[in-house]
C-alpha cells in the first residue's frame, strides 16, 4: 500500500496511542496510525489495540456488523478488515461463518447470521465450490450452461441474506488461479480452468450489476499484483486459506472502500499541484516552453499519464481542482496555451495558484465547491507540502508519491480514493453542472434583486415517485448529502427500493431545470407511516447544496403536502437531527410552517415538528411544475 | 546466528503475534505450553518468521515441527 506514508517507530506510536486518555482519543490515535503503511504483523498488533477500545459507538465513526461467509477459511482476513475500516472511520465488528457452511448459514433459520444480524455480508466463495467439476472437453454451450446455473444459484442466496437479515451483500469475484493446462492455448478452450473461472466472473459481474450487488473484485486485483501476492499453495493445503494471511491488510482495504463507497464516503475531488506534478519543471523559472510535458520525453509522458488519469476521473464525475504555489497568470496560461496539456482550464472547477499556504487554499477550494475537506485528495510531489497538509488538515487524503513520476498515476489509481458503487448521469455531467453554477452566480450578481434573479432563472421542478431508474442516483444523493439532510439516515439501494415499493411509504424525487440547463436529480423525500395517527413522517429529506437558495425546498414541500393528502394523511411529522454539518437547515421546518411538538426540544438538540395539512396553504415560489414522465 | 539468538527472535515474533510481551521460549517448548498459541496463530507466526528471516518453510515443515527447537534448527539450516 505504497500510497500510505511509512510510520517511523510503530511500536512507540502504538504505545502512545494506547496511553491516550479517553476511548475516543485512543480511537482517533489508532485511526491515525491505521492511515500509515503497515505490514501484516503490525496490522495484527493494531487490531489487538483496537479490540481493547471496542467497537461501540464513537463520534466521527460508523459502527457496522460484518459477516464473512464463504467456502474457504476466512478468519485470517478479520484483522485486516477491522484495521482498514478504522482507516475509513468505520468500526467493523466482524464475525466469520463456519468453514464450508455458507449455504446452510444463509438459508437455515437458526444460523449465526440470524443471531448476529449483520449490516453487511461478504460472500467469498471458491470457484470450484460454485462450479463443481467441469471436464476440459466441455463445449462452449456446456460451459455457458454451467456458468449460468452457478451464478443463478447465487441469486437466491443474495435474496435470502437481504430478506432474512436486511443486510447489504457484497460479493467477492473468484480468483483466477489456473493452472495452465496447455499454456497460452488455454484461452481458446472453454473448459480450461482459467477460461472457466474467467467466464464465471464475467457472468457474475453482469448478474451482480442487474441485482445491484456490489462486487469486491479480487480477481482483478490479483491480475494487478500477481497470484503469488495473494495465494500460497501451502496455506491452502494446510489451512484451506484461499487468501494468504499477508494479503489480509490489502483485502481489508478493498472491502472497506466498497463499504465506504456504499455509504457515500468516497472522495469527490482531486486537487493537483502543478510544478513537477502535472508537468516536469518549474513554470515560473523555466517558462511555458521550458516545462517538460508530453511526447518526445519519457518524463514528459509520465506527467501526461497523470493528466490522463485525472481527465478520466473527471469524465466519471470526480471534480478537479488545482492548488499550486505559482503566479496565477503564468499557471493559467499553461492550461490555455501549452499544446501538450491534456487537461484544459475548463476541466478544472477550482483554481488556486498563489503564494499562500496550501492548507488555507485547500480549505478555500472545499468551501468554493461546497464540499467537505474530507472529500479532497491532494496530490503533490513535494514531501514537505504533503506533511504540512497531513498535519494541518488530517481529513484530506494525501497520497505518498514515489520519487519517480513514472509511477504517479499508478500509485494514485492503486490508492482507490474514488471507489464507487454507481455511475449516474449526474456523475457524467458534474463538471458541466458546476460550470453552469458559475454562470448562475454571475447572473445573480447582475440581478437587481433576489426576486429578479429567481424569476429570471425560469425554473421548473420535475417531480414524481422514485422510479426504478432513479434508485442509483437517489441512493447516492441520500448517502453523500451532509448539509441539507434532515436526519442524516443512510440507506442502501435495496432499502430505498423497498421504501419506493411499500404502500406505507412515499419516496419522491425532484429535478430542477432552469434557463442554464438541467441541475439533475437534486432532492428526495422519504415519507413513512408515523406513530402519530393519520400522519406521515418525513424520515429523510435531502437536497443537493448546489441548489440552495432557489426556493426548491418550499416548492418540494408544496408537492409533498399534496402527495401526503392524496395518501390520506392529515398531518406531517418530521425530525431534525443535528450533526456537525447540517446546521444550515436548523430552522427549515419552522420556516415552512411546522410547529414544534415539544417546544423545549430534546437534550441532544433533536427536535420534532408537526404540520397540520388542513391548515397548510402552500407557499408561492418562482418554480413551475412538471410531472416526471412515467 | 547462534541458536540462542534465533530463539530470542522467535520469542519476540511470537510475542508480537499473540500480543504478549512476556513469552519465554526453550527448545523443548511446544504449542500447548503457550497460552493462545492455536493453529490459527501458528500460521500467522510461521508467516512472520518467514518474513523476518527471509526464508520459506515447506508445507511439511509447517505441518511437522515437533517443537520450537526444530524451528530453530530449520532456520539455521535455511539461513546458514
Amino acid at each position: 500500500m505504497e500510497w500510505l506514508p511509512a510510520v517511523e517507530n510503530f511500536r512507540q506510536a502504538l504505545q502512545s496511542a494506547g496511553s491516550a486518555g479517553s476511548p475516543q482519543a485512543k480511537l482517533g490515535e489508532l485511526a491515525h496510525l491505521a492511515r500509515h503503511r503497515l505490514g501484516f504483523i503490525e496490522t495484527l498488533q493494531l487490531d489487538r489495540a483496537l479490540a481493547g477500545v471496542g467497537t461501540a459507538k464513537a463520534d466521527g465513526f460508523t459502527s457496522l456488523r460484518v459477516a464473512l461467509v464463504g467456502s474457504a477459511t476466512l478468519n485470517q482476513l478479520e484483522p485486516g478488515i477491522r484495521v482498514a475500516g478504522l482507516r475509513h472511520r468505520l468500526l467493523f465488528e466482524v464475525k466469520t461463518g463456519s468453514y464450508g457452511q455458507y449455504r446452510q448459514e444463509i438459508l437455515s433459520a437458526s444460523s449465526f447470521l440470524r443471531e448476529f444480524t449483520p449490516d453487511i455480508v461478504l460472500l467469498s466463495l471458491t470457484a470450484s465450490d460454485v462450479l463443481g467439476s467441469v471436464p476440459l472437453t466441455a463445449s462452449a454451450a456446456e460451459v455457458d450452461a454451467v456458468v449460468t446455473k452457478s451464478v443463478g444459484d447465487l441469486q437466491p442466496l443474495w435474496r435470502a441474506i437481504r430478506e432474512n437479515s436486511g443486510a447489504a451483500v457484497i460479493q467477492q469475484t473468484f480468483p483466477e488461479l489456473g493452472p495452465f493446462i496447455f499454456g497460452s492455448f488455454d484461452r481458446t478452450i472453454p473448459g480450461s480452468p482459467l477460461r472457466l473461472v474467467a467466464c464465471l466472473n464475467e457472468r457474475l459481474a453482469e448478474t451482480a450489476r442487474d441485482d445491484n450487488v456490489p462486487l469486491l473484485d479480487l480477481a482483478t486485483q490479483i491480475h494487478r499484483d500477481g497470484i503469488d501476492a495473494w495465494f500460497d499453495a501451502r496455506h491452502w493445503l494446510h489451512a484451506k486459506q484461499e487468501i494468504k494471511p499477508e494479503a489480509a491488510p490489502l483485502f481489508g482495504e478493498l472491502f472497506a472502500r466498497v463499504v465506504a463507497a456504499q455509504r457515500g464516503a468516497s472522495r469527490k475531488c482531486l486537487v493537483l499541484d502543478l510544478d513537477n506534478t502535472l508537468w516536469g519543471g518549474v513554470i515560473g523559472d523555466d517558462g511555458i516552453d521550458g516545462i517538460v510535458l508530453g511526447q518526445g520525453s519519457a518524463v514528459g509522458e509520465a506527467h501526461l499519464a497523470l493528466q490522463r488519469y485525472a481527465k478520466q476521473q473527471k469524465e466519471r464525475g470526480i471534480i478537479l481542482a488545482v492548488c499550486s504555489k505559482n503566479d496565477p497568470a503564468v499557471a493559467e496560461r499553461a492550461f490555455r496555451e501549452h499544446p501538450e496539456m491534456l487537461l484544459k482550464r475548463s476541466d478544472i472547477s477550482a483554481f488556486a495558484a498563489n503564494w499562500e499556504d496550501k492548507a488555507a487554499n485547500l480549505a478555500r477550494i472545499a468551501k468554493e465547491l461546497n464540499i467537505g475537506v474530507d472529500s479532497l485528495v491532494f496530490v503533490d510531489d513535494n514531501p514537505i507540502e504533503r506533511a504540512r497538509i497531513r498535519q494541518a488538515l488530517p481529513a484530506v487524503a494525501v497520497p505518498e508519491l514515489p520519487k519517480d513520476p513514472a509511477y504517479y498515476a499508478r500509485v494514485l489509481a492503486d490508492a482507490g480514493y474514488f471507489e464507487a458503487v454507481s455511475f449516474t448521469p449526474e456523475d457524467r455531467e458534474r463538471t458541466e453542472l458546476i460550470a453552469r453554477d458559475a454562470e448562475r452566480s454571475a447572473f445573480l450578481s447582475v440581478s437587481q434583486s433576489m426576486d429578479d434573479f429567481l424569476r429570471g432563472l425560469e425554473m421548473a421542478v420535475v417531480h414524481g415517485p422514485v422510479a426504478k431508474g432513479d434508485l442509483a442516483r437517489v441512493t447516492q444523493l441520500i448517502n453523500k448529502t451532509n448539509q441539507f439532510n434532515t436526519t442524516t439516515r443512510r440507506y442502501t439501494l435495496d432499502e430505498i427500493a423497498g421504501k419506493a415499493a411499500s404502500p406505507d411509504c412515499l419516496a419522491l424525487q425532484f429535478r430542477l431545470l432552469d434557463r442554464y440547463g438541467d441541475n439533475g436529480l437534486v432532492s428526495t423525500v422519504i415519507l413513512n407511516r408515523a406513530p402519530e395517527p393519520q400522519a406521515l413522517e418525513i424520515e429523510s429529506w435531502v437536497m443537493s447544496c448546489r441548489v440552495f437558495g432557489r426556493e426548491l425546498e418550499f416548492e418540494a414541500m408544496n408537492i409533498v403536502v399534496e402527495a401526503a393528502r392524496h395518501h390520506g394523511a392529515g398531518a406531517l411529522v418530521a425530525d431534525y437531527i443535528p450533526t456537525t454539518k447540517n446546521a444550515i437547515i436548523k430552522g427549515l421546518y419552522q420556516e415552512i410552517g411546522f410547529a414544534p411538538v415539544d417546544p423545549a426540544g430534546a437534550e441532544d438538540g433533536r427536535s420534532r415538528w408537526q404540520l397540520d395539512l388542513a391548515a397548510y396553504a402552500g407557499r408561492k415560489t418562482h418554480i413551475a411544475r412538471r410531472e416526471a414522465p412515467r | 546466528m547462534t541458536p540462542e539468538t534465533v530463539l530470542g527472535e522467535l520469542a519476540g515474533i511470537l510475542g508480537d503475534t499473540l500480543g504478549n510481551d512476556s513469552i519465554k521460549l526453550a527448545r523443548s517448548t511446544v504449542r500447548s505450553d503457550i497460552h493462545d498459541w492455536d493453529s490459527f496463530n501458528y500460521i500467522l507466526f510461521m508467516v512472520a518468521v518467514e518474513k523476518k528471516f527471509a526464508i520459506k518453510f515447506t508445507v511439511s515443515d509447517i505441518e511437522e515441527f515437533p517443537n520450537v527447537g526444530a524451528i530453530v534448527d530449520k532456520i539455521i539450516d535455511l539461513t546458514g
